[in-house]
């Protein structure tokens, strides 16, 4: 499986050379970053090129790493039924660059770039119809990103003197606990005044 | 002919109606009776699952996952659960595999009986859904008794199963098989062969095999279609392996060879049913059903009055939970309605970074335009009825 996995990117790397920027193998899955402006071509090749035969679209979904300068991953995978390989592909973006569209290339694609965008906001330049899919009728910040909170900002209510329903500001009776377990069992990796003596 | 007798028509359909399965908006755009565009609104049922998961362990995670497809809730566990367990590099006990067979199978059961029925009822027959939900009630009550629970089982837990299995209901489930089959018989007649359902189902919604790839098709969906893909075959999880069964494919591509591949598929897992049990049975099929890894499973009640181990472990998994090594994983299970898929990345904490579910009703509805145009306004219903639609995964 591995085996096949490495030939099979290093025959990626070989034949769209630049656009390929790492591959990896883990967990018996393939995972190759591709440099934004080639997305297409590399969809196109994996699902043209007779060794790969990628035909089958299964998903793209972003990823959010806040800490990173390229803060997004978008994250393709695709299945070949001939290969029986499955393998994923990633871009790096920001908020504000664009990542091409693969509409043309496989039409499903259209519904997963909106749930990108309206989950995370990534733009995709080509993209007909690029307008929030699962969120409500004017809905407002990307919820998926890590810098928005799990309660959101507004909550919705029947209004019986106004006869519709409202928006308001999220109100929590008790505020929303979220427990680090980041363990305190492993020790601390500071050393509290006065214990310097005792480990050496 | 005035201006005002050829304008097209703009309607919407649903989110309130019986044939939209769920809360669906289709905002329809008809030339007299013909669609000539499909603009499905989705999102109404959205609960932000992905989102609540990154906030959750991984054992309070897999609860979220009966609410997604919850016509066949079991099957989207076992998706979440063979990520994590992919990424434990967790290999789960023999009796635990068997289960989940078991009851992925039921799972299969409960969805296509609900689907084929239905069906019949979007186009216009009323017996064949009382029929369905007859046999689904006891279905359910093999849940029930496996889980306590009817439908949310959270049954399938990283590491193996929640409980064992009875031994009489492993009887009562063999029980069970022999006379559903004699009910699908009934339903084979009553549904299948009926002329109405023919006429309305033959040559609608035709996809050509290269199209399903296209649009992310998988399951049923491209087994009407002609492809022989079924991922329990290609990509054989758990102990599918050894079971003995056949997939069945359809050559027309059309409406009703998918609900005929449905009534065949049930009668597929019914043999898969039976050759688990069977295997359950085996001295082979005994022994723990979760890993006996107390880090990952929590230990049975009796140990944890008598083990100060069980007990701390007990306490841990039920605080911190476990932590998963950082890394990424896709791991899917061919559930009813197709390729169910779980991108889970981890980041070494007790909490999911990133939970991506690929539902597969999501790639099947946003096909609806390109299914639908040219057809009649009438077979909108029976299309969308043949994708298989479930509002709770397709919204997450």
């Amino acid at each position: 499986m591995t085996a096949e996995l490495q030939a099979l990117a290093d025959h990626l790397a070989a034949s769209l050379g630049e656009a390929v920027t790492a591959s990896a193998i883990a967990y018996d899955e393939l995972t190759v970053v591709v440099r934004a402006e080639d997305i297409v071509r590399a969809v196109t090749f994996l699902r043209d090129d007779p060794k790969c035969r990628f035909i089958s679209f299964l998903d793209i979904c972003g990823v959010d790493y806040p800490g990173r300068e390229q803060r997004f991953d978008v994250v393709y995978h695709l299945l070949s039924p001939h290969l029986n390989h499955r393998i994923r592909l990633k871009v790096e973006t920001d908020e504000v660059s664009p990542v091409p569209s693969i509409i043309d290339v496989f039409p499903a694609a259209n519904w997963f770039e909106r749930e990108a965008y309206d989950m995370y906001g990534i733009l995709f330049s080509g993209h007909p119809d690029l307008r929030r899919i699962l969120t409500d009728y004017g809905f407002e910040g990307y919820p998926l990103r890590k810098d928005f909170p799990l309660t959101g900002y507004v909550e919705v209510r029947y209004d019986e003197a106004e006869g519709r329903v409202v928006y308001e500001p999220v109100r929590l009776n008790q505020e929303f606990r979220n427990f680090d377990f980041l363990s305190p069992w492993e020790g601390t990796d500071y050393v509290l005044p006065g214990d310097e003596k005792a480990k050496a | 002919m005035g201006e005002h007798s050829i304008r097209n028509f703009s309607i919407n359909f649903g989110p309130q109606h019986p044939a939209a399965h769920g809360v669906l908006r289709l905002v329809l755009e008809l030339d007299g009776e013909v669609v000539e565009r499909v603009d499905p609104h989705i999102g109404l049922l959205h609960r932000g699952t992905e989102k609540l998961i990154e906030y959750k362990t991984y054992t309070q995670a897999t609860p979220y996952f009966d609410r997604l497809d919850y016509v066949a809730p079991m099957n989207q566990e076992h998706a979440f659960c063979l990520a994590v367990e992919k990424l434990l590099g967790l290999a789960v006990p023999r009796r635990a595999q068997l289960i989940r067979v078991l009851y992925s199978e039921i799972g299969r059961l409960l969805s296509h009986l609900l689907n084929v029925t239905t069906q019949a009822m979007d186009v216009g027959a009323l017996t064949p859904p009382l029929w369905g939900f007859e046999e689904r009630e006891k279905l359910m009550i093999f849940y029930e008794r496996a889980s306590g629970s009817r439908m949310h089982a959270n049954y399938i837990r990283p590491g193996g199963v929640a409980m064992d299995l009875p031994p009489e209901l492993i009887d009562d489930i063999e029980a069970f098989c022999d006379p559903f089959l004699r009910v699908l018989d009934d339903l084979d007649t009553l549904v299948i062969g009926n002329r109405i359902f023919k006429q309305r189902n033959v040559d609608i919604g035709v996809v050509p095999l290269e199209d399903c790839w296209k649009w992310g098709f998988s399951g049923v969906m491209v087994r009407g279609s002609g492809a022989a893909w079924d991922l329990r075959k290609a990509q054989p999880y758990e102990c599918y392996e050894e079971m003995d069964f056949d997939i069945p494919v359809g050559k027309n591509c059309d409406n009703y060879d998918r609900q005929v591949i449905r009534m065949e598929e049930m009668r597929q897992s019914v043999r898969i049913m039976k050759q688990c049990v069977a295997k359950l049975r085996e001295p082979a099929g005994q022994g723990p059903v979760t890993t006996l890894d107390g880090k990952i499973a929590p230990p049975s009640r009796k140990d944890m009055k008598r083990s100060m181990e069980a007990l701390i472990h007990h306490f841990k998994l039920f605080t911190e939970g476990f932590h998963v090594p950082a890394g990424e994983v896709y791991a899917a299970v061919e559930a009813p309605k197709g390729e169910f898929g779980v991108y889970l990345v981890a980041d070494g904490t007790n909490k999911p970074y990133r939970c991506k579910i690929r539902p597969p009703g999501f790639a099947h509805l946003q096909a609806m335009d390109f299914m639908c145009r040219g057809h009649m306004l009438a077979d909108v219903a029976g299309i969308l009825g043949s994708l298989d639609i479930v509002f709770g995964e397709v919204d997450r």
